[in-house]
């Protein structure tokens, strides 16, 4: 076995395994914490296919915003483990038998000695960040346009579904805080008595 | 010697976990949600996977949207669950059933 299988074989390992935790462990923040492990193992297994500036992106991306923003919405949410966890296992014998003949059948097509055939690759002239940036701004720059389009969708959409209406918020109106006078704030109370106590203190200093 | 059914036969193991996950964790549906993180990133271990073998870097720009699309949808994903958490006390896919489809 040369190094890039036994990496191969490392990575693979460790990903299933955090998967399959991912899905059955008890506790929410458990799964997140697997997902982040499985995100950085594939980005290993995308290193060792040349893909280093989407491998980076993986983990920049993924573990670094929306796993984290994952975490903040599990800590914020109360959940009773306990009740989440009744009748985990009630539909996995069927889903477990059709998800067996499933991979079966992908394997058994998958094993095709066409899918063996050695690599088409050829030794990259420049680097893959190079390479992928010189046909995103070319060939596929309407489809870059849209994917912003998208991201400032989703801002809009975040942040429009959580606001909370008129009746929770405290801010004040702009309106009426900028139209306020002195008259309404400041009221002027003569006190005779003060007077006499600041002059004193006067004279001390 | 790695070859691309290997990376493929990889992909769909993933996928399949993402399945049983969707199926097995119907009280929650912030790990629903990492369930599907897992088959698209199955999906884009097979993109990958292509594009080396082939040759061809188009395989690789269609991963960056992926990712970009699945970052925009685990963002509202997440929104969803905080508004229906905040209406229902509970986040139980059983639950949302107030249409009664």
């Amino acid at each position: 076995m040369d190094y890039s299988s036994a990496v191969f074989y490392f990575f693979s390992f460790i990903l299933l395994f955090s998967a399959i935790k991912v899905i059955t462990s008890r506790n929410p923040i458990f799964s997140a914490l697997f997902l982040v492990l499985s995100f950085f193992s594939a980005a290993g297994l995308w290193l060792l296919l040349q893909a280093e500036f989407l491998a980076i992106a993986l983990v920049l991306v993924y573990v670094g915003a929306v796993m984290v923003l994952f975490l903040f919405v599990i800590m914020m949410i109360d959940i009773n483990i306990e009740v989440m966890k009744k009748g985990f296992w009630n539909y996995f014998p069927a889903i477990g038998f059709v998800s067996i003949i499933m991979l079966t059948e992908i394997i058994l097509v998958l094993n095709k000695p066409f899918f063996k055939t050695p690599a088409l690759f050829k030794p990259p002239l420049k680097s893959n960040t190079d390479a992928i940036g010189e046909v995103l701004y070319s060939d596929y720059i309407l489809p870059f346009e849209i994917a912003a389009i998208i991201l400032l969708v989703a801002i809009i959409a975040a942040i429009a579904l959580t606001l909370r209406g008129k009746k929770m918020h405290k801010g004040i109106d702009p309106a009426i805080q900028i139209s306020v006078k002195k008259s309404d704030r400041l009221k002027m109370v003569d006190m005779g008595i003060t007077k006499t106590k600041t002059k004193k203190r006067d004279k001390r200093n | 010697m790695i070859n691309l059914s290997h990376f493929l036969i990889l992909a769909a193991l993933l996928f399949m976990i993402g399945v049983v996950g969707i199926f097995l964790n119907r009280k929650n549906i912030i790990i629903l949600l990492m369930a599907i993180e897992l088959m698209l990133l199955a999906v884009n271990m097979n993109f990958i996977a292509f594009s080396y073998y082939l040759g061809d870097i188009a395989g690789q720009i269609f991963v960056f949207f992926i990712l970009t699309v699945a970052a925009a949808e685990a963002a509202i994903g997440l929104a969803i669950i905080i508004i229906v958490f905040r209406n229902n006390r509970s986040i139980d896919v059983e639950d949302i059933n107030r249409l009664k489809g």
